[in-house]
């Protein structure tokens, strides 16, 4: 496989503003038109906010909805690596648990997507060739962003042209916290663009944005712009992905989809490490955006540890015992 | 979008399975009898039963007392106060109280689940409010037992003697909780008057006070319905009456208490107002609305009942309040994942379906969601009425069950005029994300708590109380010492 860049891509232009769904045709037309929309959308009031992600916290969640809810999360899982460390080999033994992460029970469900930097994406593709499960790669300067447009669209087409069927892309922290919506939104648009057929995630980076106002704006300027997903996190900042910030971004989803007619996914990434922190956000996304939400279509989990508490949870559902650590493979 | 990863796929709905809360934790007596001089004793009377409002099952008899019955458990509390509870040194009492807390807390679950059993609230209200909140109480209120020169009620505030309570059947532990706890941090001795369908968390009460050996007779117990409350306010030898309820009980309490020396506080019904503005924060503003008129079963004295919304958002809102009304979970009050609860009783359900039935005949328009209600017990969906006007019954009267109101205003001064525009003045709610127009309507409304950006939050630290026909007095904080305390310049 290749990791040539694309010899235009250095030169790559913008290409026309991307038309935007009716009753929003208008809002992208100036810098200010845009500023005036984002911040006219309705505030998130953050103790309110906690206090029902806390009560949905409180949701028992026993016997047969906790195996739904555990295959389900399994089924959602994008098993990610994002190391420098990282190697084909590395990549080869997650694709191999992604396939099948319970080697004792056939009846496991396989992960959503396998998450990894661009240049690792062709490994990635060719071992899950013929499974269906997808390949993820994290571009556009993951993770912090910092490089021109010019970079950030070769980093994309060269991940794309490794094979990856889903980008997940990092919003420009700077402009967004600058004031600088438009910039924000173009390059997205950028980006949607250079990635073809693959999906696009939209990482938001909330840990950096830290109020539920910017989480809201930056989620509706990410949908707006083309994102397929949102997602809250590279995991490389803390915060990563926590309850209020995920509700917010629900609810962004939710009032997208009922204003324009297309749905768009939600992947809090980062921090989920527990099946108890997992079922918390299915039932967030249950009682928040509903049912249709619940398929790994529209709703990814960003993680690597966590497969393996899912996997002792289920074995635990299974058998009745709970099992150690190395009951389960180590990645 | 991406595809599906595999065949074996689990399917998409998240039906949750029961989850209920096991009811063997708590011992129901077959019956019971009155709580007096520290002692379980026969009433009188004839026995009532209390039964479980989800199922209509029995629970257990329970001993009505009369008057005779009330006369001996004043005469205990009268002994107590002058023997022992009165002359105790301010911080022995404290002890006491400190020792009911932790016993509260040791004994949460067992309470939290016999309060759900009588009551028919939800036990995740139960166990996350009620009860934290009755020993919060409790705790605040040991505090102060040995602090009462400092509360500026004067150098040496006095208790008042015998204190009678009458509480409602709304939140029983929780409101018993509210009344003893200052009455006795304050050298006061109580006779207390649980509601009728009610009085198992009282009577599990009784039993703590045995267990934390608190003194014979400084907490008397007395059960029983209508009769026995009033043979409690109209005894003669009683320093101070306590009452929370109905207005209309309340306004009959108050004329038999007119003219003696008892000191007296009501807390009785409300209508409250929660005001959204266009500026407000939506999502939570819906959460608000819910917590606001559906919490308990909008069992309660301060539930904000009337909804008003301005009239630029009014779509909005009630477009995501009937979304969010759709997925609460209305049965099993045991069940751990129930928002919504039983009504109390047949009675109380009958007069939720008549101020219902009578809105809709007055114009208004009933929304309900699609729920599946258990045959057994006394249930009623959650509850919304649009294109309502002030002048309907269901705007003025409490209905005191899940039934919300929703009135529109267009400017700041209409709203205020609105929301005052009651006989009542308990609590109200303000929903915009401008602080400066909080404060400016907060000091307009006449109501005695304002919520901003929240509704229904309480604490023992704050005092609680009404304006108009909502009564009068404060319970918590500091101010509700004051209700129990003799300073001397009231002669």
């Amino acid at each position: 496989m290749t990791h040539v860049l694309d010899p235009h891509a250095l030169t790559a232009e913008t290409p026309p503003r991307r038309e935007l769904p009716t009753p929003y045709a208008d809002v992208t037309r100036s810098e200010s038109a845009f500023r005036a929309f984002l911040h006219g959308l309705p505030g998130v009031d953050q103790v309110g906010a906690q206090s029902r992600v806390a009560m949905l916290g409180t949701r028992s969640i026993k016997t047969t909805s906790k195996a739904w809810a555990i295959d389900t999360a399994i089924s959602m899982v994008d098993l990610t690596t994002l190391e420098g460390a990282d190697t084909p080999g590395k990549v080869r033994s997650l694709a191999a648990k992604a396939r099948r992460p319970d080697p004792t029970d056939p009846g496991c469900p396989p992960v959503a997507a396998v998450c990894v930097y661009g240049d690792l994406a062709g490994i990635a593709k060719e071992a899950l060739a013929g499974t269906g499960i997808n390949v993820a790669a994290v571009a556009t300067a993951f993770p912090s962003g910092r490089a021109s447009l010019a970079v950030k669209l070769a980093d994309v087409r060269d991940a794309v042209a490794n094979g990856a069927d889903e980008i997940d892309m990092v919003i420009d922290r700077g402009a967004f916290l600058s004031g600088r919506y438009l910039d924000v939104f173009d390059e997205i648009v950028a980006v949607k663009e250079a990635c073809g057929e693959a999906h696009l995630k939209v990482i938001l980076e909330t840990g950096e944005l830290v109020t539920l106002d910017a989480v809201r704006r930056a989620s509706w300027l990410a949908m707006l712009a083309g994102g397929d997903f949102i997602k809250t996190s590279t995991g490389k900042v803390s915060p990563a992905a926590t309850l209020p910030v995920c509700l917010v971004m629900l609810e962004a989803v939710r009032d997208f989809r009922a204003a324009t007619g297309r749905q768009v996914g939600v992947k809090p990434a980062g921090g989920i490490r527990t099946t108890k922190d997992a079922v918390k956000h299915l039932v967030l996304v249950n009682e928040t955006a509903g049912p249709d939400w619940l398929t790994p279509d529209r709703f990814r989990i960003g993680a690597s540890s966590l497969l393996n508490d899912l996997l002792l949870q289920r074995q635990k559902l299974r058998t009745g015992h709970y099992s150690g650590p190395d009951h389960v493979s180590v990645d | 979008m991406a595809t599906p990863p595999s065949p074996d796929r689990p399917s998409s709905v998240f039906e949750y399975a029961p989850a209920p809360e096991s009811r063997s934790i708590v011992d129901i007596a077959p019956s019971y009898g009155l709580f007096v001089d520290g002692e379980f004793v026969d009433g009188s009377g004839e026995a009532m039963k209390t039964v479980n409002p989800a199922t209509e099952e029995v629970l257990s008899e329970v001993a009505v007392g009369t008057a005779d019955d009330v006369d001996r458990a004043v005469k205990a509390a009268r002994r107590a106060h002058s023997r022992v509870w009165g002359p105790m040194r301010p911080a022995d009492r404290g002890k006491y109280l400190f020792r009911i807390a932790r016993l509260l807390q040791e004994r949460a679950r067992e309470f939290a689940v016999l309060e759900s059993l009588d009551n028919g609230k939800p036990i995740r209200e139960s166990r996350d409010v009620d009860v934290p909140l009755a020993a919060a109480h409790f705790f605040y209120h040991a505090g102060w037992a040995d602090k009462l020169a400092h509360a500026g009620l004067g150098p040496d505030p006095r208790p008042l003697g015998v204190a009678c309570q009458v509480i409602p059947w709304n939140f029983p532990l929780l409101m018993l909780a509210w009344k003893v706890a200052p009455a006795l941090a304050t050298g006061n001795t109580v006779v207390l008057k649980p509601a009728e369908t009610t009085p198992l968390t009282a009577l599990l009460f009784a039993e703590v006070c045995r267990q934390a050996d608190l003194p014979p007779g400084v907490v008397n117990i007395v059960t029983g319905a209508g009769e026995t409350g009033r043979a409690v306010v109209e005894h003669d030898d009683v320093d101070k009456v306590a009452f929370t309820g109905s207005t209309e009980v309340g306004r009959s309490i108050a004329r038999a208490v007119a003219g003696t020396r008892k000191k007296l506080t009501l807390e009785l019904g409300g209508k409250a107002a929660n005001i959204v503005f266009d500026d407000a924060p939506i999502d939570q503003a819906v959460e608000g609305i819910v917590q606001g008129i559906f919490f308990n079963q909008g069992h309660v004295c301060c539930a904000g009942s009337r909804l008003l919304v301005q009239e630029n958002v009014h779509d909005e809102v009630i477009a995501a309040l009937q979304r969010r009304i759709g997925t609460l979970r209305v049965g099993d009050p045991l069940d751990k994942n129930t928002d919504i609860g039983a009504i109390n009783s047949a009675e109380q359900l009958a007069r939720i379906r008549e101020l219902s039935d009578v809105g809709e005949a007055e114009g208004a328009t009933r929304w309900q969601p699609a729920c599946d209600l258990p045959d057994r017990g006394f249930w009623f969906p959650p509850t919304v009425f649009t294109g309502v006007s002030p002048a309907h019954r269901i705007a003025r009267d409490e209905v005191f069950g899940p039934v919300l109101s929703v009135l529109t205003f267009r400017t700041p001064d209409e709203a205020v005029a609105k929301a005052n525009n009651t006989t009542y003045g308990l609590s109200a709610g303000i929903w915009s994300e401008k602080g400066s127009r909080i404060l400016a309507i907060a000091d307009r409304l006449r109501a005695g708590v304002v919520w901003a950006n929240t509704f229904n939050q309480f604490d023992p630290t704050s005092p609680f109380g009404g304006y108009k026909q909502s009564g009068y007095g404060r319970e918590g904080g500091r101010h509700g010492l004051a209700a129990y305390l003799s300073t001397g310049d009231e002669q």
